[in-house]
């Protein structure tokens, strides 16, 4: 019997296993529920969930990549890869931070501020984070790190890939630096962008910025398993990136040291140019800076006396500079009033050393006068009176398209360097459309021997000299060695063929150059086209060059070479930064009395060696005095040991 | 009709013995071990203070259990009052006096373990409406007196859990307490009117939550909402579980419990790592083991001759019932994030005693089903 009812007990007991099977009836269906729900996690959407478990736990760390090489034609590294040896330290596996670093101070000699900034940073990042004691021990500093390692607990001697410029200074215009990606870099590149890591380097300029695409590589990845709170707890997998693409350029280490050494203590620029292939061998501004300064950040006050440099270190003269270039520019004169049938070679005028045309007096550079001179004369001996009359005979528009297809006025290296100046080569119609003003006659005299509007960077005057020295053929200037590289003889042997065109058309039609103008523009562009119209004339200029240097009284004459092997054929030129007064005329102050600013630009161009020429240079003093006392010497000695390199250089030809 | 059965209670040890239920026994052994293997997963493989204890407590109060089996189904019933009325004194104390943890007040410090008697109120209150309702006859059942004391009985100890504040053990209590009144048979327009109550009043009731449970609520109908703040551990436990898949990651493997994505994985979330270890198919054990334990409670309870030890096993099958669903519903995203913890699963000496409690007086229950209680 039921207790608690006596005749309703059995009521009672049927209510409560009635409800009590309806609760059964509702916990199957929450039972069922519940099953249901977990098969929907766990087997519908199984993949969506281990897909984020995965994106929980697994954590890719990006290193910065390592940079692709520069190498010079002969395959020497001139920016490469160093080992750096580095210090670092996760605060969290150090027992007593502050009296490592008191350690550590003593053993690596920095000073307090230093420490103060270290722990600083300490506070701002989590305590598993890497903190970078030292970015760049000396092996000296390592190997006693490593010799007291038992005594530092926590302190972790790392060694990674730093940037590093073997020639320091010798390069660092042609081939720029690199430091940290700034906000600039990153917005302006994509790529910098997509790849940036903390401690990437990037290019700042010359060619490690034009470059800086191949040059870059591609990150490599480690993958973490990380916990809840970041911590890494193991590594899972290690991706490796790829290196960098490795550019080779044409330059000759040898002779690009040798172009520092020669402008050292002088602000001026150096180029020396392959006369057929193109090949630039060395390009030089000076004075310069060691871009391996730039690597962990430069010190600011050795960053503002750079900067403050009166002799603009920063400035790579020989393609950003642009100068008067002086009697330099007489060769191309002369080439285009023999092209134009302005006058005959044996023309005579007399020099007086001044001369008054339409009321205003032009001076030669020679008080003296030179005399009765010729036009072979005239270039050997650089004389100033002649090319007035020269150039009053030609005229500036025609003398301006000759100096523009020997390549003056025109970007030489334009893609490589983006700062490259292009010049001016002024005409009538070039001051009408920029200054707005008529040409003046006066005008056209000061820019016979050089002066005036006209403007070239040093590597312009290179490439004409070059164009000049081959025979009067375009060649393509290049700094990186390309994949079809023609050899010296292929180019040489187009050009022969096409001197042959040359003259057979000549001998058609021997009219007036403006036809030969009007082809020159419209026909299709030949390789290596002749730039004259005459192949003789090219052989009359090349002979008073060669003059001006090896026969006494020429202006280069004292640095002359005889030997057969060196000798060489060149050019002077002395480009005025200030109009000199009558009076300044009358003092005829030496050098050291003028003040430095006003000296003029020392100016040599030359081609050698003269039996068969391969190499042309242009060699620029800024404020060097005259051209011939200045800047022949450098070429002189340049000249020799681009000449000795010649041999190595075929070789090398042949193998690549 | 039932005085054929009327002998005498005096059975013998091996008698009792013998009709100890045997498949509830095993059942409860493994849920127990398959939670020190949990707890030995959380303590990262290896033997520390939570599997420890764990395992410890599980030994203890299992034995406890027994000894508890062992005694007269009478005995309970006349320490029924006696047993609530300790324990809501022990909740008043622990009101005034007890521990404060996490920003709850809620335990008792014995010096040999923490005691939270509102773990302990979830069995009283079954206990003592099953005494409460023993005695009373069918047709006085909805009169008010028997409506009105209940519910005081109820009302009480839900008050003083809510002040400690701890929402999620007070609802669990009033819904134990609601179901044993729905089955000893208060009219279902009672519940009726009191749910259309509670619906209309509920929005006031939320101006009265604090700040972080309604955030939980909030969380739960939107856990993207804010997945690093109050959303944080719904996201995680889904993951978990959801990546654990068929055959789960194996056993230790669990990245979500081992890298520490898991909230309170020893407590409340313990179903959530044993269910990435695992997976599909030992969730789906642990599930039916639940079940068996639930079945076999409702079968005790369909053999009692006495309505106190009837209504008691409906009522504790009832509410492991709600707690395991609560629990499960929980950490698999279905409500929104109420401390409940898994029965037997869950690290807490306390909710294991009161579980263990309760399956003891079932199991008396099993070995007295004969006695009458007058």
């Amino acid at each position: 019997m039921i207790s608690g009812g006596h005749d309703t007990g059995f009521n009672k007991l049927k209510t409560i296993n009635r409800r009590m099977f309806i609760f059964s009836a509702a916990k199957a269906v929450i039972f069922f529920g519940i099953v249901g729900r977990l098969f929907s996690l766990q087997i519908s959407e199984n993949k969506k969930y281990l897909t984020l478990s995965d994106k929980n736990r697994l954590r890719e760390t990006r290193l910065p990549p390592i940079r692709g090489e520069f190498k010079d034609y002969f395959g020497n590294t001139i920016a490469g890869n160093l080992k750096v040896y580095q210090l670092h330290v996760i605060p969290e596996q150090v027992e007593d931070f502050r009296s490592l670093l008191i350690r550590l101070r003593d053993i690596l000699k920095f000073d307090n501020k230093t420490l103060s900034k270290i722990f600083a940073k300490k506070k701002t990042q989590k305590p598993w984070e890497t903190i970078v004691i030292s970015e760049n021990l000396s092996w000296d500093e390592f190997s006693k790190i490593n010799f007291y390692l038992h005594e530092l607990p926590g302190a972790k001697p790392v060694i990674t890939v730093g940037r590093s410029y073997p020639y320091g200074e010798s390069y660092t215009h042609i081939l720029g630096y690199v430091s940290q990606a700034s906000v600039n870099d990153l917005v302006n590149n994509k790529v910098i962008k997509e790849r940036n890591v903390p401690g990437l380097r990037v290019g700042k300029s010359g060619l490690e910025k034009k470059f800086e695409n191949e040059l870059i590589g591609t990150n490599s990845i480690q993958r973490y398993e990380v916990n809840a709170f970041g911590k890494r707890i193991n590594q899972i997998d290690f991706k490796e990136g790829s290196r960098g693409q490795t550019i080779n350029l044409t330059i000759d280490t040898e002779i690009q040291k040798l172009t520092s050494d020669l402008l050292r203590d002088k602000a001026g620029s150096i180029s020396v140019m392959d006369i057929y292939t193109g090949d630039i061998i060395a390009m030089n501004s000076s004075p310069s800076f060691d871009p391996n300064l730039f690597l962990y950040g430069i010190d600011e006050k050795l960053w503002n006396s750079i900067k403050s440099d009166p002799l603009n270190p920063l400035l790579n003269k020989t393609v950003s500079g642009l100068y008067s270039p002086g009697s330099t520019i007489k060769p191309i004169v002369a080439l285009s009033a023999l092209e134009n049938d302005v006058i005959r070679p044996d023309k005579q005028v007399k020099c007086e050393g001044k001369v008054e045309m339409y009321g205003e007096k032009y001076h030669c550079w020679k008080k003296k006068g030179h005399g009765f001179m010729s036009l072979k004369n005239s270039i050997k001996q650089s004389c100033d009176i002649y090319f007035y009359e020269l150039a009053r005979l030609l005229g500036v528009d025609r003398l301006s398209i000759t100096a523009k297809k020997f390549g003056l006025g025109t970007k030489v290296l334009g893609e490589y360097f983006e700062n490259e100046k292009e010049g001016i080569v002024p005409s009538t119609e070039w001051k009408k459309e920029i200054l707005g003003q008529n040409w003046y006659l006066g005008e056209t005299f000061i820019t016979g021997i050089g002066q005036g509007y006209i403007q070239t960077n040093p590597l312009q005057l290179c490439l004409m000299t070059a164009q000049l020295a081959n025979g009067g053929y375009k060649i393509y200037p290049k700094i990186r060695v390309g994949q079809n590289q023609k050899s010296y003889e292929s180019i040489k042997r187009i050009m022969k063929e096409n001197e042959m065109e040359a003259r057979e058309e000549a001998k058609e039609k021997d009219n007036a150059l403006i036809k030969a103008t009007e082809e020159f523009l419209k026909v299709e562009k030949k390789e290596h086209q002749p730039l004259y119209r005459n192949p003789e004339n090219i052989k009359f200029v090349l002979d008073a060059m060669f003059k001006s240097t090896n026969e006494i009284y020429g202006t280069s004459y004292s640095s002359r070479i005889d030997d057969p092997k060196y000798q060489f054929a060149g050019k002077t030129g002395t480009s005025q930064v200030k109009r000199i007064t009558e009076e300044e005329r009358e003092l005829d102050l030496d050098i050291s009395q003028i003040p430095y600013k006003n000296r003029d630009h020392a100016w040599f161009i030359a081609f050698g060696p003269y039996e068969n020429p391969r190499y042309a240079m242009s060699v620029l003093v800024e404020h060097g005095g005259s051209g011939s006392k200045a800047a022949a010497p450098i070429a002189q000695k340049l000249m020799r040991a681009v000449v000795d390199r010649h041999e190595e250089r075929t070789k090398r030809n042949i193998m690549v | 009709m039932y005085s054929n059965f009327s002998f005498t209670n005096q059975q013998t040890f091996f008698q009792k013995l013998r009709s100890i239920d045997y498949l509830l026994l095993i059942c409860i052994l493994l849920v127990g071990s398959i939670s020190c293997f949990a707890m030995y997963s959380t303590d990262g493989g290896e033997v520390l203070y939570h599997t420890k204890n764990h395992a410890i407590r599980f030994a203890l109060f299992f034995t406890l259990m027994l000894v508890i089996s062992f005694i007269n189904i009478k005995m309970w019933f006349s320490l029924s009052y006696l047993f609530y009325g300790v324990t809501l004194i022990l909740l008043l104390w622990a009101s005034l006096y007890g521990i404060t943890a996490s920003g709850s007040q809620r335990w008792i410090n014995l010096y040999f373990i923490n005691l939270q008697p509102s773990e302990l109120m979830k069995i009283a209150i079954i206990v003592c409406f099953a005494k409460y309702y023993h005695r009373a006859q069918i047709h006085s059942i909805n009169k008010f007196t028997n409506i009105f004391v209940p519910l005081v009985i109820l009302i009480i100890p839900i008050f003083l859990v809510i002040t400690q504040p701890d929402l999620g053990t007070s609802i669990l209590i009033a819904l134990s307490g609601i179901m044993v009144l729905w089955l000893a048979g208060i009219n279902i327009k009672y519940f009726v009117i009191a749910s259309i109550t509670f619906i209309i009043s509920a929005p006031f009731i939320i101006s009265f939550l604090k700040p972080y449970q309604k955030l939980r609520i909030l969380s739960f109908f939107n856990p993207d909402r804010d997945p690093l703040g109050a959303g944080y551990q719904i996201i995680q436990s889904k993951i978990a579980v959801g990546s654990g898949g068929l055959f789960g990651k194996g056993f230790l493997k669990g990245t979500q419990g081992y890298l520490e994505f898991l909230p309170e994985k020893h407590t409340d979330f313990i179903f959530t790592l044993y269910s990435e270890e695992f997976g599909f198919l030992g969730s789906l054990l642990l599930l039916i083991l639940y079940a068996i334990i639930i079945y076999r409670i409702i079968n005790i309870g369909m053999i009692s001759r006495s309505y106190f030890s009837k209504l008691f096993c409906y009522g504790f099958a009832s509410s492991i019932f709600i707690y395991i669903a609560v629990n499960m519903s929980m950490v698999l995203g279905l409500l929104p994030i109420v401390g409940s913890p898994l029965p037997i699963m869950s690290y807490g000496g306390s909710s294991m005693l009161a579980t263990m409690i309760g399956f003891g007086i079932v199991m008396s229950s099993r070995i007295y089903n004969n006695q009458i209680i007058s």
